[in-house]
């Protein structure tokens, strides 16, 4: 049996801003590591969160839930929440969702760490 | 840099495909018979992070343990036979073309509220569909906004079909009935039916297990607005309406 393989590569930027690599498929199986990735990310107090989506493979419905969700805790949290190196199917899944609305998106990751600048 | 990865089993069927396509606005096609098409032709869809209410992840399981079905075949025939396992409160009538991405379900429904239940007739747009779950997303005026997913996998050896709705109320009206007028005992029991009817078409009498986790407890007051769009007020204004246009034609 093939196996599907989720990977998430974590940097920091700066003091305030971490860079989540997502490698793979986003399915609801990628819920703990997304987490796992997130709370690597943000726990040196980073305010901006940017998903790397360049090498992201395949995404479902369950993977926007998770991006949801996601998105709901760095609010809480009062962090930001970017997305760069989307597809132009997944921009238009985005937009189809309503995540756009949240969630900034960037063509690629030069253009997210401009905007966090700004 | 610190470095996350799983492997799991290949399970989801890749292909863009099984997204619909992209809309502002809903178009329902047919009207399937006896479906009453009310408050989704011209609507734009909203998820989660649109509604007024409190969000809520609900997930609903029953294990098939005995079935020797696959999630492949149970989710093939919960998308052929949806309408029939829906309870009589809440009627789904899918387009012609079936349970496929981007096509409208019309909703003719009842909520609690008043003896009897009052009527709200809406539908939900397929957002994602492949062999083993599909995804439907609310248009602006239904009960709830958000996403709610229909799906079964492997579990152990057996298959577990299941329910997940991520959404809010939509409406502060909706949301108080939600709260205090017995809609979300009603929606909660709407699904425990719809999986045990799933279950006993696999020959399970199977037992339902509900998790509920609230993921956002803050109201959306930026959302109040949406009250002009309640499927429910409407239906209810529109019910006059509709007979008198049916006397008339007579």
């Amino acid at each position: 049996m093939n196996q599907t393989t989720v990977s998430m590569n974590v940097r920091l930027v700066t003091a305030e801003t971490g860079i989540i690599d997502i490698q793979g498929e986003i399915t609801a199986a990628a819920e703990n590591i997304l987490m796992d990735a997130y709370s690597e990310a943000t726990k040196a107090g980073t305010q901006n969160i940017v998903l790397n989506f360049n090498d992201l493979e395949y995404m479902n419905s369950s993977g926007i839930g998770l991006l949801v969700t996601l998105l709901i805790r760095t609010q809480r949290q009062k962090q930001h929440l970017f997305a760069c190196g989307l597809s132009s199917h997944y921009q238009q899944i985005f937009e189809l969702t309503r995540l756009n609305e949240a969630i900034l998106i960037y063509p690629d990751e030069q253009a997210a760490l401009a905007a966090v600048k700004k | 840099m610190t470095a996350f990865s799983s492997e799991s089993p290949d399970q989801h069927p890749r292909d863009e495909a099984n997204w619909a396509p992209p809309v502002s606005r809903l178009k329902v096609g047919d009207v399937p018979m006896g479906a009453m098409n009310l408050n989704v032709d011209g609507r734009e869809v909203v998820g989660p992070l649109q509604g007024f209410g409190q969000l809520w992840q609900k997930t609903y399981r029953v294990s098939l343990s005995g079935a020797q079905s696959t999630p492949q075949e149970v989710v093939h025939y919960w998308k052929e036979h949806l309408p029939d396992l829906m309870p009589d409160n809440s009627r789904f009538y899918p387009s012609l073309s079936g349970v496929r991405p981007g096509e409208v379900v019309l909703i003719n429904a009842t909520l609690p509220g008043i003896p009897g239940g009052v009527p709200v007739s809406t539908g939900v747009m397929v957002l994602y569909a492949d062999d083993e779950m599909f995804t439907v997303m609310t248009p602006a005026g239904h009960p709830e906004s958000g996403f709610n997913t229909f799906s079964a996998y492997e579990d152990g050896g057996e298959t577990v079909a299941q329910i997940q709705s991520l959404a809010r109320a939509n409406d502060p009206i909706y949301e108080f009935g939600f709260r205090f007028m017995g809609g979300s005992s009603q929606q909660e029991r709407i699904w425990h039916s719809v999986l045990l009817a799933l279950a006993s078409n696999f020959g399970v009498n199977g037992q339902v297990q509900v998790q509920k986790t609230c993921v956002d407890a803050r109201l959306q007051w930026s959302h109040t607005g949406n009250i002009w769009q309640n499927a429910l007020v409407r239906t209810v204004i529109n019910t006059p309406v509709r007979v008198f246009n049916k006397v008339t034609k007579r």
